[in-house]
């Protein structure tokens, strides 16, 4: 699939169709990037690893090789802004900046998890962070809260994450007329792994997906791409649009899982993951960009945080209930 | 006289008068014609702005409150028929309810949704039902259903809600008790009518003026409420048979005490409601009297587990009516 805003050069977005804009992304951004990448995917790796050792329990969904989906998106939004995210959260969640233990500690449900033990992998919230295990579930959700933004005079935008399968639910179509009919600030990122759960994209999806969003008036960009930076530079472009005129957009990004839908269930064969880890790791694209020396002091410094923080969760208590709410 | 319908528009009216906050989502609300049943007439008038015409997506809208209500507002979302409340099931009961309790600290959502459920009037299986004992006990979820009382109104219960609740509440109306005039005290004359529990959402105690001690309670909500009402004096003048109508208003969470507390002086507990009669309403209250209450004689009148033909003959043989209270009285005291 080629990217349609462009190629990418030395930090440079070269439009390739309809000029869109322009982002330069500031050098001293790189290593803030990469550490959140990084830091996403050693949490994550931590997780299904700690799993089988029956230190977390539930279900869980790891961003593995879509972590700059997470990072570039969130970087290019305002702390003020809202997101609605969906059953595969945390790298969202820890790019918006959520705790790290808190995280560990929900997902081994203790008290001190980000929902004190109560909503699990699934279900984040933290200021104005809303995650849940309904697919599709919190699109209308994205478009009120959206519009209180507006209605309140101000210029803040919503985020809804959504995956390539969700365009399966009924509530998705509801949302997206009603985004358009009263002019919603909200931008739909569609992460684009082309399987849901175990079912490829197409044995579940008729027609297009950018044809969906233009039956509705919504303009629609896609991108296929890895790079954090053009992740982040096409944001950036979708949420200043968004902030001018006031209406919904949405942003396809074409992307790969690294890692199973769940814990241990990939039915892909092993060769295609290792084809995708090869081409597409986002960690790979975008290390060379730092210095070798403060790479290596970064992942160490990530590296002992993760390892720290769930260390704090493991010893933290679990929760107890009381009259009805622990 | 005012109606039910006329107070719960004047409620409406004052709870956008009284916080800009409120706003109103629905099907058809614009004036003229102000909803199918009318009941938010006048809004979009007198609040410009604040009342928005929805396309038919009544998960959407919910939706759509929902988001709004995170977003500081107190919406209204009007669901043009009770039977289409399925349709926002799922963002009721999956998020709404939810948010108050799995995610710390505790996320507001100060959402009204209200919908008018009951048959009678021939609109067959998708417009007639009584379906809230779907969303009876779902954690989280508050509802409600008003009575007809001139000393407290719908309308009051209504604008309170709207104004004052910080979770969601499915505010349960009925097409006939719309039209019913509000009870006052000429048509209470012969009655005695007392408010017992919490009064944001209240239970009601009626019962003949100067009659001796009752021997049977009933409980009831909504507009079988009025039916089980009109019922009390032939009871007692033709049988002898003695009641105390207990109303709640709040259907969940469950507010037993005011019939417990009846039901253990009378011994004979009568549950009436328009809903299916398996796993309902009146199941779950007859099973939480008999569990604290030894001996109790039970009964209940519901419709019959169908569904709520068009025919106005099949209808009334379905869905139960004064008479059929009458009956199930007599059968449990003679
Ligand atoms: C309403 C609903 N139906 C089914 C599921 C079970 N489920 C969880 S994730 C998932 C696949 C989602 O696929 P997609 O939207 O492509 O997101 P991805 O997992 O690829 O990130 C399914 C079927 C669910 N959580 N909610
Ligand atoms: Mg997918």
């Amino acid at each position: 699939m080629c990217n349609p805003f462009g190629v990418f050069l030395r930090g440079r977005l070269l439009t390739r169709r309809q000029p869109t804009y322009v982002i330069i992304p500031p050098v001293d951004d790189h290593a803030r990037l990469y550490r959140m990448l990084f830091l996403i995917r050693r949490f994550e790796e931590t997780v299904l690893a700690e799993f089988k050792r029956g230190v977390f329990s539930g279900t869980t969904h790891t961003s593995l090789g879509q972590e700059a989906n997470a990072v570039g998106v969130i970087s290019a939004l305002s702390p003020q802004d809202a997101i609605f995210s969906n059953h595969r959260c945390h790298g969202h969640f820890l790019a918006y900046g959520g705790d790290l233990r808190a995280l560990f500690a929900e997902l081994m449900g203790r008290a001190t998890g980000v929902g004190g033990g109560r909503g699990g992998s699934q279900h984040l919230h933290w200021r104005n962070f809303y995650a849940s295990g309904i697919q599709g579930g919190g699109a209308a959700m994205a478009v009120g809260r959206a519009l209180a933004f507006r209605r309140a005079g101000s210029q803040n935008l919503v985020t809804l994450f959504i995956g390539d399968g969700t365009f399966g639910e009924g509530l998705l179509y509801e949302a997206l007329n009603l985004a358009a009919l009263w002019s919603a600030p909200l931008l739909i990122v569609v992460e684009d792994n082309r399987i849901a759960q175990t079912t490829p994209s197409e044995l579940a999806l008729a027609g297009s997906m950018t044809g969906r969003f233009s039956a509705f008036g919504i303009p629609c960009n896609e991108l296929d791409s890895s790079d954090v930076l053009e992740i982040q530079a096409a944001a950036t472009g979708e949420a200043a649009q968004i902030r001018t005129t006031g209406k919904p957009r949405a942003l396809i990004l074409h992307t790969c899982r690294f890692g199973p839908h769940s814990k241990g269930d990939d039915t892909r064969p092993a060769g295609e993951v290792q084809r995708l880890q090869a081409e597409r790791d986002p960690l790979r694209i975008h290390a060379p960009r730092l210095a070798q020396a403060e790479r290596t002091q970064l992942e160490q410094e990530v590296e002992a945080q993760v390892q720290s923080a769930f260390e704090q969760a493991l010893a933290d208590p679990f929760p107890q209930l009381v009259e009805g709410r622990p | 006289m005012t109606t039910v319908l006329e107070s719960l528009n004047a409620g409406l009216h004052e709870a956008f008068a009284a916080d800009e906050r409120v706003l109103l989502l629905g099907e058809d609300v614009l004036d003229p014609y102000g909803g199918a049943f009318k009941v938010s007439r006048g809004l979009s008038t007198g609040f410009p702005g604040r009342v928005l015409t929805t396309p038919i997506s009544e998960a959407g809208i919910t939706g759509a409150g929902i988001g709004l209500a995170l977003g500081g507002y107190r919406p209204v979302v009007e669901i043009m028929f009770g039977d289409f409340v399925t349709l926002a099931l799922d963002q009721l009961l999956n998020a709404a309810g939810k948010f108050g309790w799995m995610y710390d600290p505790a996320v507001a959502v100060p959402l009204v949704l209200r919908t008018p459920m009951g048959g009678r009037r021939g609109y067959g299986p998708t417009h007639s039902q009584t379906l809230e004992k779907h969303l009876l006990g779902a954690p989280g979820l508050t509802v409600l259903a008003p009575f007809h009382l001139a000393a407290d109104e719908p309308g009051r219960l209504l604008r309170d809600t709207i104004l004052r609740t910080g979770s969601p509440v499915v505010f349960i109306e009925n097409k006939l008790q719309y039209l019913l005039p509000l009870l006052d005290s000429a048509a209470l004359a012969e009655f005695e009518v007392e408010l017992v529990g919490n009064p944001q959402a209240p239970a009601y105690r009626l019962g003949l003026r100067d009659a001796p001690p009752p021997g049977l309670t009933m409980a009831a909500y909504g507009y079988m409420a009025e039916l089980c009402r009109q019922a009390i004096p032939p009871l007692a003048y033709e049988q002898e048979i003695f009641v105390e109508l207990i109303v709640t208003t709040q259907l969940a969470p469950f507010e037993l005490f005011p019939v417990l507390d009846s039901a253990r002086r009378t011994r004979h507990l009568l549950t009436v409601e328009e809903g299916g009669r398996s796993l309902g309403w009146g199941a779950e209250v007859l099973a939480q009297a008999a569990e604290t209450i030894p001996g109790l004689k039970v009964n209940r009148v519901a419709a019959l587990d169908l569904p709520v033909p068009a025919s106005l003959a099949l209808e009334a043989a379905v869905l139960p009516d004064v008479n059929a209270i009458l009956r199930a009285a007599v059968e449990m005291l003679h």
